[in-house]
C-alpha cells in the first residue's frame, strides 16, 4: 500500500471522506443554473490569492526593503515604520473595498436608506492616523538612539 | 538523502509516524522521477522568519477560531428555521442539519451568535492571510508530488484554501451588499461551509501532530523576548518552510505575531461597534453609520421605498386567519388591546444589531383572539409584494413567547414607515429578517 500509494490506508480513507463531502456539496450546487459561477469563485479565490495578491504584496515589500538597503548605514528594522501602516491600511482597503470604493450604492441604499459617501474619507483618515503614528514613533526612536 | 526520506514520511504522516520512511516515490516511480527532473524556474523564498514554529502558532489560532466560525454559521442556518421553509438553501439533501426548534431566549442569542460569526470572521482575515503567507513556499515546492498520496493531499489543500477564501470573500462582500458574485449568498455560504468542514477536519487529522511538535520546538515566552537583532532563521526543517537561503531579517517573529494580532485588533475596532452599540469607533463597518438621535433613528434593513410600500391609511386592517372565523382589526383596535413592552434586539445575519424598546400586542394574544390559542406555526405576511422576506413563518414556540410582539410603537412613539408602520413583528432571538415589517396578515395553523 505504502509503496504503491505513498501513504497508509488511513490517509487514503480520510482523503476520500473529505472528497465525498465536497462532492455532496458540489452535487447540490450542481443543480443551480449558476453552478459555473460557484466554481469560478471557489477556485478563483484561491488563484487570486496565490497568483495575484501574494505576488503583489511581496513585490511591494521587496521594493520597500531595497529602499532601506540602499542607505549608507542600512537599518533593516526601519522598514517596518512604513511596512506596518501600509499593510494595515492595505488590509482595510482589501476588506472594505466595496463600501470605500462605493461599489454597492444601490443595494446598500435600498437596505439602509443611506449612502456610502463617508467611507473613502474615513479610510483615508484611519490610514493617515496610522502613518502619522508610525512617523511619530520613528522620530522618537531616532531621538533616543 | 535521509532528509528527503524524512520529508516524505512527514508529508504523508498518517499519525503513525515512524523512522522507517519507506520508498521516496510512490508508484509509478518513473513518472515522479521524471517530474522531479523537469523543474521549471520557480520563485525563491528568502524570508528568515518563515518556519514550522511560526506557521504552527498561526495554525493554533485558526484551530480554535475557524471551528467557532463554522458552528456559529451552522447555528445561524438553524435559526432561520429550515423546517418551516425560512432558510436557504431550502433543501440541502444529505447536508441538512438535524432539526431542532430555534429557542426564543435569551433574546440576545442570535445577536451574540451573529456578532461572533461576523466579528470573528473579520478578525481572522489577517490570520488566514498570514498563515497562507507562511506556507506559500510549499505551493511552489518541486516536485509537486512524489506519489498519488501527495497528489490527493494537494487536491484536498485546494479544497481547504478555496473554501476558506470562498467563505471569507462571500461573507465580506455580503455584509457590504456587493452581490457581484451573482449566486445566492446564503446557498453558497452554506455549501462552502460543508466543503470547508471536510477539508479542515482532514487537515487537522493529518497535521495536528506536526503542529504540536513544531510548537514544542521553540518556547513562545522566549520568542516574545527575542528582538530583531537576535532573530535568526529556524533550523532547516523537514517541511520546506524554512528558506534554504534566508535573507537578513527585517522583522522578528514576535514582530510578525504583533502585526497579525494588531491587524485583527484594528479590524475589530473599526467594526465591533455595529454589534455592541458603540458606533463611534465603527468607522468602516458597513452598518456603523448613525441615523440620528430620534426614537426611530436606528438601523433600517429594507426601506419602505425599496419595498415599494406606501404609508397605510386609516383603512388598514390586520387580518388574522386560521381560526373558526377571520378576524380583522384596525390599528385603533390593536392599540386598545393589552399592550406589552419589551426591550429586544434586531440582529442581522450581517452581524450588526440594535436593541430597542418595542410596544405592542403579544402574538399569543392575537392567536387566542383568532381562535387558535396554541398554534403550531404561523405565517406573517407583509404589505410588501416582492422580496425574499415579504413573509416569514414563525414556529409555535416563537408565537407563544412572552415577549414576541406585533409591535405598533418603538421607544414610546409610533413606528416610522421604514421600521414597519403600521405594525411589525418582533420576536426574541429570531434573525432580523424574520421580524416582518408592514404586517397585513397572520395566518395561524393549529
Amino acid at each position: 500500500m505504502k509503496r504503491l500509494y505513498g501513504a497508509g490506508p488511513l490517509h487514503l480513507l480520510a482523503l476520500l471522506a473529505c472528497f465525498a463531502l465536497a462532492g455532496a456539496a458540489a452535487q447540490r450546487v450542481g443543480q443551480d443554473p449558476l453552478r459555473l459561477r460557484y466554481a469560478v469563485w471557489f477556485i478563483g479565490a484561491a488563484l487570486a490569492h496565490d497568483l495575484l495578491l501574494f505576488p503583489l504584496y511581496a513585490l511591494l515589500d521587496r521594493s520597500l526593503g531595497s529602499l532601506v538597503r540602499r542607505r549608507r548605514v542600512p537599518d533593516l528594522g526601519s522598514v517596518n515604520y512604513v511596512r506596518v501602516p501600509a499593510l494595515l491600511s492595505g488590509l482595510l482597503l482589501l476588506v472594505f473595498a466595496p463600501v470605500i470604493l462605493q461599489r454597492s450604492e444601490g443595494a446598500y441604499g435600498a437596505a439602509s436608506g443611506l449612502d456610502q459617501d463617508p467611507y473613502l474619507g474615513r479610510w483615508l483618515a484611519v490610514s493617515g492616523v496610522l502613518f502619522l503614528a508610525s512617523a511619530v514613533l520613528y522620530a522618537l526612536r531616532g531621538r533616543r538612539a | 538523502m535521509t532528509g528527503r526520506r524524512a520529508v516524505d514520511a512527514e508529508v504523508v504522516d498518517d499519525g503513525q509516524h515512524t523512522d522507517d520512511a519507506g520508498p521516496s516515490y510512490g508508484a509509478p516511480a518513473a513518472l515522479w522521477r521524471t517530474l522531479e527532473r523537469a523543474r521549471p524556474p520557480l520563485p525563491v523564498f528568502t524570508s528568515p522568519v518563515r518556519g514550522p514554529w511560526l506557521t504552527s502558532v498561526l495554525a493554533a489560532v485558526l484551530l480554535v477560531g475557524l471551528p467557532v466560525l463554522l458552528v456559529t454559521g451552522l447555528l445561524s442556518y438553524a435559526a432561520y428555521e429550515p423546517r418551516l421553509g425560512g432558510a436557504l438553501p431550502a433543501d440541502p439533501g444529505v447536508l441538512r442539519l438535524p432539526h431542532f426548534a430555534w429557542p426564543t431566549g435569551p433574546s440576545w442569542l442570535y445577536r451574540v451568535n451573529q456578532g461572533l460569526h461576523v466579528g470573528l470572521g473579520l478578525a481572522l482575515v489577517p490570520v488566514v492571510l498570514a498563515k497562507l503567507w507562511s506556507v506559500l513556499p510549499k505551493l511552489f515546492a518541486w516536485p509537486p508530488a512524489r506519489s498519488l498520496a501527495q497528489v490527493l493531499e494537494r487536491l484536498s489543500l485546494l479544497l481547504l484554501v478555496g473554501s476558506i477564501l470562498f467563505e471569507l470573500v462571500t461573507g465580506v462582500l455580503n455584509i457590504q451588499y456587493w452581490y457581484v458574485f451573482g449566486f445566492d449568498f446564503y446557498t453558497a455560504h452554506y455549501y462552502g461551509a460543508w466543503v470547508f468542514l471536510g477539508a479542515f477536519a482532514l487537515h487537522v487529522f493529518l497535521k495536528l501532530p506536526t503542529m504540536v511538535r513544531s510548537l514544542r520546538s521553540r518556547s513562545l515566552r522566549e520568542e516574545l523576548r527575542t528582538p530583531l537583532a537576535r532573530t535568526v532563521a529556524e533550523p532547516p526543517d523537514l517541511h520546506g518552510l524554512v528558506s534554504p537561503t534566508p535573507g537578513e531579517p527585517t522583522i522578528s517573529r514576535r514582530g510578525v505575531l504583533a502585526l497579525v494580532g494588531g491587524a485583527s485588533a484594528l479590524l475589530t475596532l473599526v467594526t465591533l461597534g455595529e454589534t455592541v452599540g458603540i458606533r463611534a469607533t465603527a468607522l468602516l463597518s458597513p452598518r456603523g453609520r448613525s441615523y440620528g438621535d430620534g426614537p426611530n433613528d436606528f438601523q433600517v434593513n429594507r426601506t419602505a421605498r425599496a419595498a415599494q410600500v406606501v404609508a397605510a391609511g386609516d383603512d388598514w386592517r390586520l387580518v388574522l386567519r386560521g381560526g373558526p372565523r377571520e378576524v380583522s382589526l384596525s390599528r385603533a383596535e390593536l392599540l386598545a388591546m393589552p399592550q406589552h413592552t419589551a426591550e429586544l434586539p434586531i440582529a442581522c445575519v450581517e452581524g450588526w444589531s440594535t436593541v430597542q424598546t418595542w410596544t405592542g400586542v403579544r402574538l399569543r394574544d392575537l392567536a387566542a383572539l383568532a381562535g387558535v390559542p396554541e398554534p403550531s406555526r404561523g405565517t406573517v405576511r407583509s404589505l410588501e409584494q416582492a422580496g425574499a422576506f415579504a413573509q416569514a413563518v414563525l414556529s409555535g414556540g416563537q408565537l407563544g413567547a412572552g415577549d414576541a410582539l406585533l409591535a405598533l410603537r418603538v421607544n414610546g412613539v409610533d413606528l416610522s414607515l421604514d421600521h414597519g408602520y403600521p405594525a411589525r413583528t418582533i420576536v426574541p432571538a429570531a434573525p432580523g429578517v424574520h421580524n416582518t415589517k408592514w404586517v397585513r396578515e397572520i395566518e395561524l395553523l393549529a
